[in-house]
């Protein structure tokens, strides 16, 4: 049959598309780890050589090897204050998206929800949401993580809130169109277009506001609070000029925030997989 | 149904029969849409019937309302004033009650969604269980020739093939009526014969009445027991013509070669001159077809 061939031909066409210049595929996934890896080297390698042979204090610049040393020596605290920030992070992250979705889900659905919402949103997009790390702090108290978290929730609310609005604003007029002939209700609308269709831009904001929520947690820990988070450990570290311990905790800071990225990225892509990206006619 | 005999002229079609008994009444329909230059008169004074069973193709130039027409009808759109009534229904009620299965232009799949799963889609909302559904899919994708394709995304299939998992989809449910707007527009002249010669037996195997929109003349001939021909501004039927094929007493006999026979020849040149007269005066008196309109 014609069409049936045809479309073999377009299914093949599309796997078999390959690149145009280059390396093999192979060799290509190996670089990509191999490169970033070697420069990584090659600049812990200077870095340790300019404090060793070229005498760049250790005040100033400590160096790779003592930050290691400082990072076994307190490894257990370096754990328990990840784990510590990491929770703070993840609260925030699941309260913040959750509210961002439910909330966005009503302004698409009510107009004058959204008209209501739209100075509130680009307030807290612009104003630092740590600078209310202070005032949290005093109100719950100081012996509560409540204010770090609450600010990781308002840090991430904020582009998963405007991603799902754009996201709930993509149907398309004719799947619209089929679900009223289907006399299709509000509930399954958005179980079986609205959400789907949002799908994408949802986990794009999940994304974007997970570095947000680890960021925020942290940096709201230098404000006060109970102390034993990573950015406190930091903050007391450097304080006492024990630059070395600073950096290990730093160290363990990105380490943390790459953890969240790479985590939503994988769920991303999972989710996403059996999603083709074309657009069906 | 399917051998019930069409009226046989548009006078025919104005006196009211049993009107519980149409698939579609409309009787003084208007439609005007309140636009920035002012109000288009998009249809005025539509009376049309289509019995159960009956074929009709709407057909002509574009901006004649004809797709307006079927989205009245389909309850997609609300009109302006006069009577519509689907099955003896209001057109809301029908359309509550999923009297109608529908088709569009663009196949309007659900790209995250198999196309099984897209042909499950009105199965699923209207609460279908799911062995059943599963078996009633299997029916649909045989027919329009897809079952090995179950598992694929819209994206993997080509047009005529996403084409006919919507025709599958607007079947699913066994409908009485069938509304379809130039469900074969967008696909080459080889998959279209195909699909037009496909759906012919569809049609005449469910016994469904179809209203289809269509701006190819071959087309409309090929397909119809009545093709009704529309003029533009404002929308109105200008002519009801009915099918006289001799290939064909039964829409089933009809296949690809009443394409070549001269009574389908005929039909096309009388659906052509409905068109023209619909279309242009007395100072442009012999141009082969209206404007806007395929005559492929």
């Amino acid at each position: 049959m014609t069409t049936n061939t045809t479309a073999n031909a377009i299914i093949g066409a599309g796997t078999g598309a390959t690149r145009t210049k280059g390396w093999s595929p192979r060799t290509e996934s190996i670089l990509r780890v191999v490169a970033p890896v070697t420069l990584g080297i090659i600049v812990l390698a200077i870095w340790q050589f300019l404090v060793t042979v070229g005498g760049v204090s250790d005040y100033l610049l400590p160096s790779p090897t003592s930050i290691m040393a400082e990072l076994v020596a307190y490894w257990p605290a370096v754990v328990s204050a990840t784990v510590l920030t990491g929770t703070n992070s993840l609260l925030g992250l699941l309260v913040g998206s959750l509210l961002g979705i439910i909330l966005a889900a009503v302004a698409a659905r009510w107009r004058i929800a959204d008209q209501m919402s739209a100075p509130i949103i680009a307030a807290l997009a612009v104003v630092p949401i740590v600078a209310l790390a202070p005032v949290l702090n005093s109100m719950f108290g100081a012996d509560s993580q409540f204010g770090r978290q609450a600010i990781a929730a308002i840090a991430s609310f904020v582009p998963i809130f405007i991603n799902t609005l754009r996201g709930f604003r993509q149907t398309r007029p004719v799947h619209r169109d089929l679900m009223k002939a289907y006399a299709a209700s509000s509930g399954q609308m958005l179980r079986s277009l609205t959400l789907p269709t949002a799908r994408p831009f949802i986990l794009t904001g999940i994304r974007i506001a997970s570095s947000l929520a680890v960021i925020s947690a942290l940096v709201a820990e230098y404000f006060g609070g109970p102390r034993g988070g990573l950015g406190s450990l930091i903050a007391t570290s450097a304080a006492s000029s024990a630059y070395s311990r600073a950096w290990a905790y730093v160290g363990a800071s990105i380490a943390l925030g790459l953890l969240f990225y790479l985590a939503t990225l994988a769920l991303e892509r999972l989710v996403l997989r059996r999603v083709p990206t074309g657009g069906s006619r | 149904m399917s051998d019930q005999i069409p009226t046989t002229t548009p006078a025919a079609d104005t006196m009211t029969t049993d009107v519980s008994d149409a698939a579609v009444a409309v009787r003084g329909l208007n439609k005007q849409f309140q636009t920035a230059s002012g109000i288009v008169h998009a249809l005025e004074g539509i009376d049309l019937t289509v019995e159960a069973g009956e074929f009709v193709s709407l057909i002509g130039p574009s901006g004649c309302g004809k797709s307006t027409l079927m989205r009245l009808i389909a309850d997609l759109d609300v009109p302006t004033s006069g009577e519509l009534t689907v099955f003896g229904k209001t057109a809301t009620q029908a359309r509550l009650d999923q009297d109608y299965g529908i088709a569009f232009q663009q196949a309007g799949l659900l790209p995250w969604r198999t196309v099984a799963a897209n042909v499950a889609l009105p199965l699923e909302l209207h609460g279908v269980a799911s062995a059943a559904r599963r078996t009633r899919v299997a029916d649909l994708l045989e027919m329009v020739g897809l079952t090995e394709f179950a598992d694929r995304f819209p994206d993997q299939l080509s047009g005529g093939m996403q084409q006919r998992v919507a025709i599958a989809r607007s079947l699913a449910e066994q409908p009485r009526l069938l509304l379809m707007d130039e469900p074969f527009g967008a696909l080459d002249e080889m998959t279209r014969e195909k699909m037009q010669t496909d759906l012919v037996r569809i049609a005449a195997d469910t016994g469904a009445a179809v209203v289809f929109v269509t701006h190819s003349i071959p087309e409309a001939v090929f397909l119809s027991d009545r093709v009704v021909v529309m003029s533009p501004r404002p929308g109105r039927i200008s002519d009801i013509i009915p099918m006289r094929l001799d290939a064909a007493d039964g829409r089933e006999e009809r296949d690809d070669d009443l394409r070549e026979a001269s009574s389908f020849f005929e039909m096309v040149t009388e659906v052509r001159e409905a068109l023209h007269g619909g279309a242009s005066d007395a100072e442009n008196p012999a141009p082969r077809a209206a404007r806007g309109v395929d005559t492929r």
